[in-house]
């Protein structure tokens, strides 16, 4: 007999770990690590703070793991200067999968907050020990919680919650709890993962210390932040069914006019009276079954605004009445229509929704099909305005710059950021930077540096777009050559990054995303192209001068002492003339 | 003596040096006027290389190639050309030798390093194009091989022989033709004619059968391919003596162009006079010779017979004995040695074949 179990979020996680990257020990305390910590710049982002970021992973010795893997018990810290907790959310926002989260749009590194849940989740099973929270929003109190998640349920279980006082106006959160992991395999990634988050996030200092004490510093290098992305609504591109059911459960609206005006992002009434009319939503009165009143009221929101009057000029009631009587058409837009056919549809619809003879559905009375229809057609629907990028905080040129030079130290190093772009209803920019020389490795192939929404992405390199694009590029046509010492950044910031997996590893090959990376990279590869151009300039002026420097005196001494004559002639004149110029001197 | 050499050994010293001086001086002028200093020559390329018929021999053209300190190309072997004269100049002043090996390694000893042999040996062609002066005038000799013997007398000009006489019967094994040699003068002669071997064997044989006193002759052992040396030698001999001379080499293509590089000279010193000794005659051994005297024989190779037809087109054989020789060649295809004529005993060649070849050669 088969049974069937509802199963919480929280469960589903639990049995399904693999999906967000906790595959094996040494990629577990890596993935926990870069959750917790994204999460503290996510926060401290939020209030417009630079971050200050402190990470502690200590080996917890005589604990054994309780899955008796061999592996080690580690405890891990994480303490930042963000928003902090209010008090009453704090049980919930760690202790339960997929709290809380509305469903407005902004970048932001985690988007649910769900992997700091599972970093949490997973050191539970582990360890089968609780988490210590201590957060303050900078107010009299701080507030100590220690909890466990009742994984069935999806429930965080209280033990402990202390409060003291906030002597020291201390605002931020400390994150503190046990898992099982395999630090010594993970390190390399671990210290990866921070000096490339240093590199795109210079105006963060960031400071970890490791199993056996080390002190690794990532000090910022400026306090100038990105400017923070502002909310935006959804736009209808983006839309799937699950969204929408979403929005309407939790909407005031009572018509679906309203509605879309309301959710979607960059809809107005036209937009929305037009979208309706599109997929099929509007129902217009009957002509026939008009009320004296009602033509009425059309005549007058008519005459007595500017904007309708100069397309319908003055309408007259009774050559109004006249025509109403007669007409065969079913409703007021196609009576309208056939009656000013030379008159744009969309103020058609505006006159009528102005005069109340517009009715749209209440959207919580969407049957099924009805909201597949819905969905199918606000992908359909050719007139939609592009997103505008105010919702993406990209690093900018002279922040990309800054973080560059700060943990890559290069000679040279070009930057340049793309104008916003769209792929599916989601605005998105590409950041490229190049950098040349100087502490960055010589190596065959260039190290390719991938972030999105400011997460270094570290793993499964050969399968981004940005690798794709990279290898497709002839580099020898930007005087690049194998074995140059030469790195490329790539940023991506979009309200929804394009994974290919849940994981955050890499970026899938979306048409509009490819473009702009490969036209990114362009750009800054010219200019690496001009830098090396002129560099081999003077060193070829540098090594022309020297060969004159070097034999000129020489003829001068030997066709002097062949002559018979003491003095040497005076050459300087001749050397400073073969110099093209000062600087190459 | 019937002839007074042109210049005394020490006259053509002066002359080197006064001519170097004005080399340094052209420079040193042009560096003083502000100007990047050059020197023009004619041009050695090979489209330059001409035959002059008047001359008979090798010469260079009308072309002629500027190299100016002012070209990033030119100013590394330009210095390298300058400092070669300054060292030429060091060792005639000091008169010491040296050899193309030698001027090598002293370069270094100026931080003028040659990249190798080579590039040093052509810049001393260079300077000799320059300057118009064989090597041998800046006292740079190769490695000697050619010895000489014969009643002829010499007076040393080296330092600490100057005056010494010594005739060159004195050593039974020859002497040999050294810088001291080379730059000597000449004192006394009992001799009436120059026979000039390709081979040590045969010169050794000569010396014990006395041929130098049967036939009055002073021999001269070319070792192979003559020595610039040894060419410039027997232009003297033939020049300030008035002494005929006579080549006896191998009987195939190699040997006959032993003969013709003393007669003609070689494109590579088109530059140089005084090299070449157009009256000289290739007395054999002759294809003829091995059909004539019935001499043992190999046949000639593949490269034997590629090297004549090369020949055939050379303009330095237009003459009707080298035409003559080379047809029978090609026609005998067979070749042979000196030693060959031993199979009729060792003092045959001395004997017969000697005397017929010299008598031969004073009826043309």
């Amino acid at each position: 007999m088969v049974t069937f179990q509802e199963i919480s979020p929280a469960d589903f996680f639990y049995r399904n770990r693999d999906i967000a990257g906790f595959t094996n020990p040494s990629r577990a305390i890596f993935v926990s690590v870069r959750e917790i910590v994204e999460n503290s710049l996510d926060s401290a982002d939020q209030i417009n703070v630079p971050p200050e970021v402190y990470v502690r992973l200590t080996e917890e010795d005589g604990h054994v793991s309780a899955t008796d893997s061999g592996n080690g018990v580690y405890r891990l810290m994480v303490m930042d200067n963000g928003s902090g907790i209010a008090a009453r959310h704090i049980p919930a926002a760690f202790g339960q999968v997929l709290f809380g989260s509305n469903y407005k749009l902004k970048q932001a590194r985690g988007t649910f907050g769900l992997g700091g849940k599972m970093s949490i989740l997973y050191g539970q099973i582990t360890t089968h020990k609780p988490v210590i929270i201590r957060s303050s929003t900078g107010g009299s109190k701080v507030y100590e919680f220690k909890l466990m998640i009742d994984i069935q349920r999806n429930r965080p279980i209280i033990l402990d919650r202390k409060t003291k006082r906030n002597k020291e106006n201390w605002r931020g959160t400390i994150v503190e709890y046990s898992l099982e992991g395999d630090y010594y395999r993970a390190m390399s990634k671990i210290l990866e993962y921070l000096k490339q988050t240093a590199l795109v996030t210079p105006y963060a200092a960031i400071r970890f210390v490791d199993p056996k004490g080390r002190l690794y510093m990532f000090n910022r290098a400026t306090t100038k932040m990105p400017h923070p992305p502002t909310e935006t609504l959804a736009h209808p591109y983006g839309v799937d069914v699950e969204t929408l059911q979403r929005l309407i459960r939790v909407t005031s609206s009572k018509n679906l006019l309203d509605f879309m005006r309301k959710h979607f992002h960059r809809v107005g009434q036209g937009t929305s009276l037009n979208f309706l009319n599109f997929a099929g939503f509007i129902r217009t009165s009957d002509p026939k079954k008009l009320k004296p009143e009602d033509i009425k009221h059309l005549v007058e929101t008519n005459n007595k605004n500017k904007k309708f009057k100069k397309f319908f000029s003055r309408i007259s009631e009774e050559k109004l009445n006249v025509a109403l009587k007669k007409t065969k058409h079913p409703n007021m837009l196609e009576f309208l229509k056939s009656a000013f056919p030379e008159i744009d549809a969309t103020i058609v619809l505006r006159l009528l929704a102005a005069s109340g003879f517009v009715r749209t559905k209440n959207p919580k009375k969407l049957k099924p099909p009805e909201i597949v229809r819905l969905v199918r057609m606000m992908k359909r629907f050719p007139d939609f305005l592009p997103p505008d990028a105010s919702c993406l905080s990209p690093l900018g040129e002279d922040l990309l710059k800054t973080g560059i030079l700060k943990e890559l130290k290069p000679e040279f190093t070009a930057v340049c950021q793309r104008k916003p772009s769209t792929y599916a209803g989601h605005p998105f920019i590409v950041e490229t930077a190049i950098a040349y020389g100087g502490d960055i490795p010589k190596k065959d192939d260039i190290a390719v540096y991938r972030f999105a929404n400011k997460i270094p992405l570290l793993y499964d390199e050969a399968s981004d777009v940005s690798v794709r694009v990279i290898r497709s590029i002839n580099w020898r046509r930007y005087k690049v050559a194998s074995g140059m010492p030469i790195a490329i950044m790539v940023h991506l910031c979009s309200t929804k990054v394009p994974y290919k997996t849940v994981g955050k590893e890499f970026i899938a090959d979306r048409p509009e995303v490819k473009a702009e990376v490969l036209n990114g990279i362009r750009e800054v590869a010219r200019r690496l192209q001009m830098f090396l151009a002129k560099r081999e300039y003077v060193a070829k002026e540098k090594k022309r001068l020297s060969v004159f420097a070097k034999y000129l005196p020489k003829i001068a001494k030997f066709s002097t002492n062949l002559a018979g004559k003491t003095q040497e002639p005076n050459i300087e004149l001749l050397v400073k003339s073969v110099r093209k110029f000062e600087e190459a001197a | 003596m019937k002839k007074q050499p042109e210049k005394s050994a020490k006259a053509k010293k002066e002359e080197v040096l006064k001519d170097l001086r004005m080399f340094g001086g052209t420079l040193y002028d042009q560096m003083e006027k502000g100007r990047f200093p050059w020197v023009e020559m004619p041009s050695r390329s090979t489209e330059n290389i001409f035959y002059s018929p008047d001359f008979r021999q090798y010469i260079l053209g009308e072309k002629f190639v500027k190299r100016s300190a002012r070209n990033i190309r030119h100013i590394k072997p330009f210095t390298q050309m300058v400092w070669a004269g300054f060292f030429a100049s060091e060792l005639v002043k000091n008169r010491k030798t040296s050899t193309l090996r030698d001027v090598y390694y002293s370069a270094q000893a100026y931080e003028m390093s040659f990249k190798d042999q080579p590039e040093s040996n052509n810049i001393l062609t260079d300077l000799e194009t320059a300057t118009g002066f064989a090597r041998e005038d800046f006292n740079v000799f190769p490695e000697e091989r050619s010895a000489l013997f014969g009643d002829l007398t010499i007076e040393y000009t080296v330092p600490g022989y100057e005056g010494k006489q010594l005739n060159m019967t004195s050593h039974p094994d020859g002497v040999m033709l050294g810088p001291s040699v080379v730059s000597s003068e000449f004192a006394k002669s009992g001799i009436n004619k120059v026979i000039a071997i390709e081979k040590g064997g045969l010169f050794t044989r000569f010396i014990e059968e006395r041929v130098h006193e049967k036939f009055n002759a002073l021999l001269v052992l070319t070792a192979g391919q003559a020595p610039r040396a040894t060419r410039h030698f027997l232009n003297r001999l033939n020049r300030e003596l008035d002494l005929p001379v006579y080549i006896f080499t191998d009987g195939d293509p190699w040997g006959m162009h032993i003969a013709m590089v003393i007669i003609s000279g070689s494109a590579n010193a088109a530059h140089l006079r005084g090299l070449t000794t157009p009256d000289a005659k290739w007395s054999g051994v002759y294809a003829t010779d091995i059909v004539d005297y019935k001499l043992p024989t190999d046949p000639l190779t593949d490269v034997d017979i590629k090297r004549l037809h090369e020949l055939e087109k050379d303009p330095r054989y237009t003459g009707d004995l080298w035409k003559r020789e080379i047809k029978t060649f090609l026609k005998i295809k067979k070749k042979a040695e000196q030693e060959a004529f031993s199979r009729y005993g060792l003092t045959y060649i001395v004997d017969e074949y000697l005397p017929a070849k010299l008598e031969e050669m004073e009826k043309n």
